[in-house]
């Protein structure tokens, strides 16, 4: 993947475009509704899903508050097994610590699990720049190689493709990295999957070094945990000599018991599955059976800063389910790619600003790329109030206040760009606090409302280019009460007016 | 300093908020959730796992243990299979009725020549009925974790009813961390493409689950 | 039974009438109706834009309008949202950055009697048969504050069925959000017309006369794009469905109320 995510665009702006994608909105349209029924019933199934869903919110709190203390036990357990343990702050030092440890074996091929902690930190670009070809085997993860495009999605990176545009893909990009696709490929999934089968068998089978993520780290026991579909995970995590896993500190879970609350909660919000196909478990090495050769990378990248927020730190909850995104209908009208991090949709509008801070345009726009709609609380499996979130980052975009960026207490000035909009916010505050005054000013409009254009100017036009514009009536209620009721309210007990 | 220190210094920093007398195991966790969902017999709790095995594309059958060599050879015979690759501690009157070259689980041999394995015939450690489960922990009838993925065509056979739990909470006690885990809950599959399910990509393309007890030779849900 | 009724800031100015059609509702039913001047905004523009300590003025003053009032009834789902659900949040924020507990204290107040019209009328009066006619067909969009953070639940529904003359048709994808969310279609135009459009096809693909919402913000956005594509469904907020009888009919029983306050401007 040589395409990567640094400097795209504000949200607005990018969505602005991708809006405008007929076929995009047709291929979200369709894959979102499909997996929001299917996951609505998988839920429907479990009739104590509320009770999981607050012990799985309960057990990432608890987690979260003792972090330290879980890291260094987790450390313990994975060396006692017989891993490597392996701290990276930020990204860069992620990226140098694998590209490394790959030199070390003498190899200069790898086969990659999907992960999303190896896109958010760029991996596969930083192992290109150190002479290391990475194959990504997730069947979505590979269509987006192939197609030099960005993931769009959580759980399917290229959920904004659709069956014909990935045969196109196919046909035209296999044979440039190994296998080509088969004579006469046609756009049935099923092919489809069998063509990446036959084109990846390859790579598997010659694999000397597999990377991986993790969905959870049990501390108390130092196992890691895959949950995949496919057979691509089992391969990259048993075939191979040597496996490094990078994997957020977040993803930490004290119990081996802990686990019978996430594996329910995940395949039914995930692929709304009772479980997916294969979930692989592994314990540092095991004599004879898998990898020889064990690293754990734990990476924070702004994860530390992420938790130091004491609203924002539920987003450290999540479990990367993509359940938030199926349901979103900002994500679904917009696409993946307006959110400018491998985090789209509600939970990358929370997580990226927190992750990098929100000193970019993008990163300051993403807090508002949400109707506050409630879709994406209602349907997390850890309960992240994504609203309250996106509201409390607004507050830190518009109006600064402290926060920690790596590692250091700062406090954040206003964010520019927003005076005008600043000023509007107080002025209106300040008249909603003086009735009398407001009162004079709505006299004022009603009495000029013949007068009132029929679509606005300036930044007003976002409203009236495709909305009439509300007519300002004769009267307000309030003056209707005065002059039908009048003095029957008693004295105004809001203090001024 | 190293990183660890850095990022450890960076989260005791960040939990400043929490009370210094709070322990790593007091935030509560409720755990009102059910160990099981619904009330089952041991045979509907089996029925249950037969019925979710086949919702997800593995094909079911039954058997009493005096008929399971016959039936692993009619389904390795009706799958062509000419090679089997079998864990060493499998028991081997499974296979006597096999006409098949069997391939022992070696170490020395490599992916590749698993590659050239039609069949893998392995016993499992636990199957979870909720969710139409087999978990494998590398046990000697299970073999190393790649015996069951590299060939394509995977028989699991499952003693009932000892085997088989309702829910995942009733099989996690049963397993060890300690051991490399394997959940399979039918053949490989996908959703990649439009979010639409397909069976068969790189795992095992066709999974049959054996379910084999006193009494299972009556009906068969696949 | 005396209430006090919070009218919002935005039918106080655009859509009077739905307040209007509260004090008839209400009183029909027997209550008191009391309208104390000292109230404004719930603040919820400035909190969700994210300009919480420009939104504590409100709190306050929220506070001391309704200081009287056991019972404070609005016809908006989603400015009895914020002050169930943000009050106690900048109260909690305002205390944590060491400013007392005053706006604690005053949202603790606020919330406990705070009801949105049809908790009020289905929980506190126990009716669902309010006496209104209303001849005509109606498509009930549940909004999404309504819905998800109040859980009004099937609360508007039930009071609907039981409107004599009233057909009440399904909306297909009827809890997907409008996409209005307040400062949203300002600051993200082309998603919120994007939502706002898809809402618009399924509301006239019913085929119902009226779109009905607690929410008149909700109803000034897709009222606006019904409005801008020549449609003829008419925005209707609940209350005046349920203020309606048959004396408002007219002779011919057909005529749409809600016409008063000189419709959507074209």
């Amino acid at each position: 993947m040589s395409r990567s995510f640094l400097g795209m665009p504000a949200f607005p702006r990018a969505a602005a475009v991708s809006t405008r994608d007929t076929r995009l909105r047709a291929n979200l349209a369709h894959a979102t509704h499909t997996i929001r029924d299917k996951r609505a019933r998988a839920v429907a199934e479990l009739d104590d899903w509320a009770q999981l869903r607050a012990a799985g919110a309960a057990i990432k709190d608890r987690t979260l508050r003792h972090l330290d203390h879980y890291l260094e036990q987790l450390e313990e357990s994975v060396v006692a097994a017989g891993g490597r343990v392996h701290w990276a702050a930020d990204a860069d030092e992620a990226n140098r610590i694998v590209a490394r440890l790959v030199r070390e074996t003498g190899e200069r091929e790898v086969v990659k699990v999907k992960s999303m902690a190896t896109q958010e930190i760029g991996l596969n670009e930083a192992l290109a720049d150190a002479g290391i070809r990475a194959y990504e085997t997730d069947l979505a993860e590979l269509i987006v190689q192939l197609g030099d495009d960005l993931p769009s999605h959580i759980l399917v990176p290229a959920i904004h493709r659709n069956r014909a545009e990935i045969r196109d893909v196919f046909r035209r990009e296999m044979g440039k990295w190994g296998r080509p696709a088969p004579e006469g490929l046609s756009d049935s999934p099923a092919e489809l999957a069998e063509a990446a089968r036959l084109h990846l068998r390859e790579k598997f089978l010659t694999a000397k070094v597999g990377i991986s993520g993790a969905n959870f780290m049990v501390a108390e026991s130092g196992t890691l945990v895959v949950v995949e579909s496919e057979g691509n995970g089992r391969m990259c995590l048993t075939l191979p000599e040597t496996l490094i896993s990078v994997v957020g500190i977040e993803k930490t879970v004290p119990t081996w018991q802990d686990l019978e609350v996430f594996l329910q909660l995940l395949p039914r919000s995930s692929t709304a599955e009772r479980m997916n196909p294969y979930t692989t478990t592994w314990t540092g090495t095991t004599d004879g059976d898998g990898p020889r050769t064990f690293h754990l990378v734990l990476l924070d990248n702004g994860r530390t800063d992420t938790l130091a927020d004491t609203v924002g730190r539920q987003a450290l909850r999540c479990i990367r389910c993509s359940a938030c995104l199926n349901v979103c209908p900002v994500y679904e009208r917009a696409g993946g790619h307006a959110y400018g991090s491998p985090y789209p949709g509600p939970i990358g509008a929370i997580l990226t600003p927190q992750l990098r801070g929100v000193a970019g345009p993008l990163e300051q726009s993403l807090p508002y790329a949400s109707s506050l709609c409630g879709a994406c609380y209602e349907v997390c499996p850890v309960a992240i109030d994504i609203p309250e979130v996106l509201v409390h980052l607004r507050e830190r975009v518009v109006e600064g206040g402290p926060v920690t960026r790596h590692g250091a207490r700062v406090v954040l000035k206003p964010a520019k760009g927003h005076a005008a909009e600043r000023a509007a916010m107080r002025a209106a505050a300040w008249a909603f606090d003086h009735p009398g005054a407001l009162r004079g000013g709505m006299r004022l409009a009603a009495r000029t409302r013949r007068l009132h254009p029929r679509r606005l100017p300036g930044p007003g036009r976002a409203w009236s280019d495709t909305r009439a514009l509300p007519a300002v009536p004769a009267e307000s209620f309030r003056d209707w009460w005065q002059r039908t009721r009048g003095g029957a309210a008693g004295p105004e007990r809001g203090g001024r007016t | 300093m190293s990183s660890r220190d850095v990022v450890l210094a960076r989260v005791r920093r960040a939990l400043a908020d929490v009370p210094r007398g709070e322990g790593p195991y007091d935030p509560p966790v409720p755990r009102d959730y059910r160990r099981v969902h619904g009330t089952r017999t041991p045979e509907e709790t089996v029925e249950l796992l037969a019925v979710n095995l086949a919702d997800y594309r593995a094909l079911v059958h039954r058997c009493a243990p005096a008929e399971l060599p016959s039936l692993i050879g009619r389904l390795l015979a009706a799958r062509g299979a000419r090679t089997v690759v079998v864990p060493p501690g499998l028991d081997p009157r499974w296979l006597s009725a096999a006409d098949v070259s069997v391939v022992p689980d070696r170490a020395a041999d490599t992916a590749r020549d698993l590659d050239a394995v039609d069949s893998v015939v392995t016993g499992c450690a636990v199957a979870v009925a909720e969710t139409g489960t087999l978990v494998l922990d590398g046990g000697p009838d299970q073999g190393r974790r790649r015996i069951t993925l590299v060939p394509d065509h995977h028989v699991c056979v499952v003693r009932v009813a000892d085997q088989v739990v309702d829910s995942v909470p009733q099989a996690l006690p049963r397993l060890s961390p300690r051991r490399p885990l394997t959940w399979i809950s039918g053949p490989s599959a996908t959703s990649d493409i439009e979010l639409d399910r397909v069976e068969g990509v790189h795992g095992p393309r066709t999974l049959e689950v054996v379910l084999v007890g006193a009494g299972a030779e009556h009906g068969g849900a696949g | 039974m005396r209430v006090a009724l919070f009218v919002t800031c935005i039918n106080d100015t655009l859509r009077p009438r739905t307040g209007r059609a509260v004090v008839t509702l209400l009183e029909r039913l027997g209550v008191d109706v009391d309208f104390p001047a000292g109230q404004s905004c719930c603040g919820q523009p400035q909190f969700n834009t994210g300009y919480r300590h420009a939104t504590e003025p409100l709190v306050r003053r929220f506070d001391r309008a309704f200081a009287d009032h056991a019972y404070v009834v609005t016809p908006s789902g989603s400015c009895a949202a914020m002050v169930r659900d943000n009050f106690p949040r900048i109260g909690a924020k305002a205390a944590a950055e060491g400013r007392g507990r005053e706006l604690a204290e005053a949202a603790a107040r606020a919330v406990p009697k705070t009801y949105e019209l049809t908790e009020f009328l289905v929980d506190v009066l126990g009716v669902t048969d309010v006496g209104a006619y209303y001849p005509h067909t109606v498509t009930y969009h549940p909004t999404c504050h309504g819905l998800r953070v109040l859980g009004l639940g099937d609360r508007p529904r039930r009071l609907l069925e039981r409107v004599r003359g009233l057909t009440l048709k399904e909306l297909p994808g009827a809890e997907e959000c409008c996409g209005f969310g307040g400062t949203f279609a300002v600051k993200n135009p082309a998603v919120s017309a994007a939502m706002g459009a898809d809402k618009v096809r399924a509301v006239t693909g019913t085929g119902a006369q009226a779109l009905c919402t607690v929410d008149n913000s909700c109803l000034l956005h897709v009222g606006g794009m019904l409005a801008r594509q020549g449609s003829t469904v008419r925005p209707v907020h609940l209350a005046e469905i349920l203020a309606s009888t048959e004396a408002d009919a007219g002779p011919a029983g057909r005529a749409l109320p809600g016409g008063g306050d000189r419709g959507g401007a074209r």
